[in-house]
């Protein structure tokens, strides 16, 4: 029988996404006038462009899990990032003199507010949060990763997309100079991925710019990468160099590569089976070589928080 | 020592342990003493085997066309320990894909053999490799007669599908099956080459 622990948050404690936002207002807002219950510093995020140099004012989340996260040496030195090499142990290598800066980010299509902005820039209006969050791979792995992001909700609503933006699209930066992957047509570069504006303006998605409280190593999609906690880990397109909001579904690369294989959606869904891979159990990295898998949760554990996203969805046929 | 001796008592026994090196590796390293396995050691066990299998494949179908080419004709005293290598690999990739991926469980182990083509091909391959495995005895070989030659001829058959086993469970990138396709592709073909230059010339 299947034990399922309790969710990271009750039902209670989520509501609308609108009291959601207005919350955070209302935190900042008592964070900003009687001092830091929340660490919000009030100046934005500043990301130090040293190598893993500790990132500052980085708050707590209530969104994070308190499963034990895996050892910095798992997270950084297992990695899927076919843009520096193919095996999981290329990317901590290859990645090794990729230049995070200057890095620039731009914001194009259905939104009020678009423009190429610098990377401090770009990061300014937002504040860091912990988020320790469950991360499932396709491939039926799974790690817990105490990420630093800043909220893509609030990145959406700092843009201001227009009625017309139904989808928001990302692209990976595509440098052959850089990095050696792209010089192999492994896939059709650049890596994009997508989401619908509903799904990136729910509370749990983040683009990360650390791990472990310092700034994201290079071979986990430095210097800003998407983490969407419910979806398989290919969602979670890293080194983004382009935010595209759209009124179309935009294309995403293993759907490009695979179609039978990979989905748009990807929510991680142990009902539905992979063809190279059972999705109903998963091997958490780091267990040790004699341990059991462990049932894979349907949204990977974060049902109550995003379910209500696909209600009208046949999820077997939107894989 | 005559030269037979000496394959026997020296060579032969060396050879042995050379080939039992990857075996011993895959040991060492779990313990951390010559390496890693890494964050997913399961994995790295189950890819190892499996990459040794397919390499003692080739191994063992080189052996003809070498002694072909150089004229060692001691070359062929090699090849039974060799196929039983490639066996002993394969085994134990299976062994840590029943074992450790798949838990010993039988639902698991069913929907992987018939959901899976690229399992069901390597299952193919491990149930024919069994069979030339149990009738390599000395013995055996002698009472089957002519049907023994038949059985093992049955090993291209299991390159092939090692090849298209390994070619189908790669998620995108061909390159490492490719090597081991056009590899297997000249054992073969050296093979189909020197057959058609024996064949029966028509009086002119």
């Amino acid at each position: 029988m299947l034990i399922r622990k309790p969710g990271d948050i009750r039902p209670s404690e989520i509501t609308s996404e609108s009291n959601y936002i207005n919350r955070r207002d209302f935190f900042r807002a008592g964070a900003i006038a009687g001092g830091s219950l929340i660490a919000s510093s009030g100046i934005g995020a500043v990301i130090p462009d040293t190598r893993l140099a500790k990132l500052p004012n980085v708050a707590k989340s209530t969104f994070s899990t308190d499963e034990a996260p895996n050892s910095f040496e798992d997270i950084s030195t297992y990695n899927n990032y076919y843009e520096f090499g193919l095996d999981k142990d290329d990317p901590v290598v290859q990645a090794e003199h990729f230049k995070t800066r200057p890095w620039t980010i731009e914001v194009s299509g259905e939104a009020e507010k678009t423009g190429t902005f610098d990377f401090d820039a770009f990061m300014k209006p937002f504040d860091l949060e912990e988020r320790i969050y469950r991360m499932r791979c396709v491939e039926a792995w799974s790690m817990v990763i105490p990420w630093v992001g800043i909220s893509l909700a609030e990145v959406v609503k700092h843009f201001n997309p227009t009625s017309k933006a139904q989808y928001i699209a990302f692209e990976t930066l595509n440098d052959r100079e850089q990095m050696p992957g792209v010089r192999r047509h492994s896939l059709d570069w650049p890596y994009r991925e997508g989401l619908t504006i509903a799904e990136a303006t729910n509370p749990l998605p983040i683009l990360a710019v650390g791990i472990y409280g310092n700034v994201i190593p290079n071979q986990n999609g430095a210097p800003i990468r998407l983490v969407v906690p419910w979806k398989y880990g290919f969602k979670g397109i890293k080194s983004i160099v382009k935010i595209r909001f759209m009124s179309t579904r935009p294309k995403n690369s293993w759907n490009m590569a695979a179609p039978r294989e990979y989905g748009f959606y990807a929510n991680v869904n142990p009902k539905v089976s992979h063809p190279r891979w059972s999705q109903a159990r998963e091997r958490r990295i780091g267990a040790g070589l004699f341990a059991h898998k462990q049932e894979t949760l349907m949204f990977n554990g974060y049902g109550e928080q995003v379910a209500y996203l696909y209600k009208d969805l046949d999820l077997r046929r939107n894989y | 020592m005559n030269t037979l001796q000496q394959i026997r008592f020296f060579w032969k026994p060396l050879i042995f342990l050379l080939c039992l090196l990857p075996a011993v590796l895959v040991v060492t390293d779990a313990f951390e003493i010559t390496g890693r396995l890494g964050a997913n050691p399961v994995e790295a066990i189950q890819d190892r085997f499996g990459n040794w299998a397919l390499r003692f494949i080739m191994i063992t179908l080189a052996v003809t066309p070498l002694r072909r080419i150089s004229n060692w004709n001691w070359l062929p005293r090699f090849r039974r320990m060799l196929g039983l290598f490639t066996f002993f690999y394969a085994f134990m990739h299976v062994l840590t894909w029943f074992v450790l991926d798949r838990e010993m469980r039988l639902q698991d182990i069913i929907e992987d053999l018939t959901e899976r083509p690229f399992i069901t091909l390597g299952f193919v391959a491990i149930v024919l490799l069994t069979a030339l495995a149990v009738t390599s005895f000395s013995a055996i070989r002698r009472r089957m007669g002519k049907r023994w030659q038949a059985l093992h001829n049955m090993v291209y058959v299991i390159g092939i599908l090692g090849v298209w086993h390994y070619w189908w469970q790669v998620k995108k990138d061909i390159s490492e099956p490719l090597i081991y396709a056009a590899v297997l592709a000249i054992l073969l073909g050296s093979r189909a080459f020197w057959r058609w230059r024996r064949r029966p010339q028509l009086a002119q």
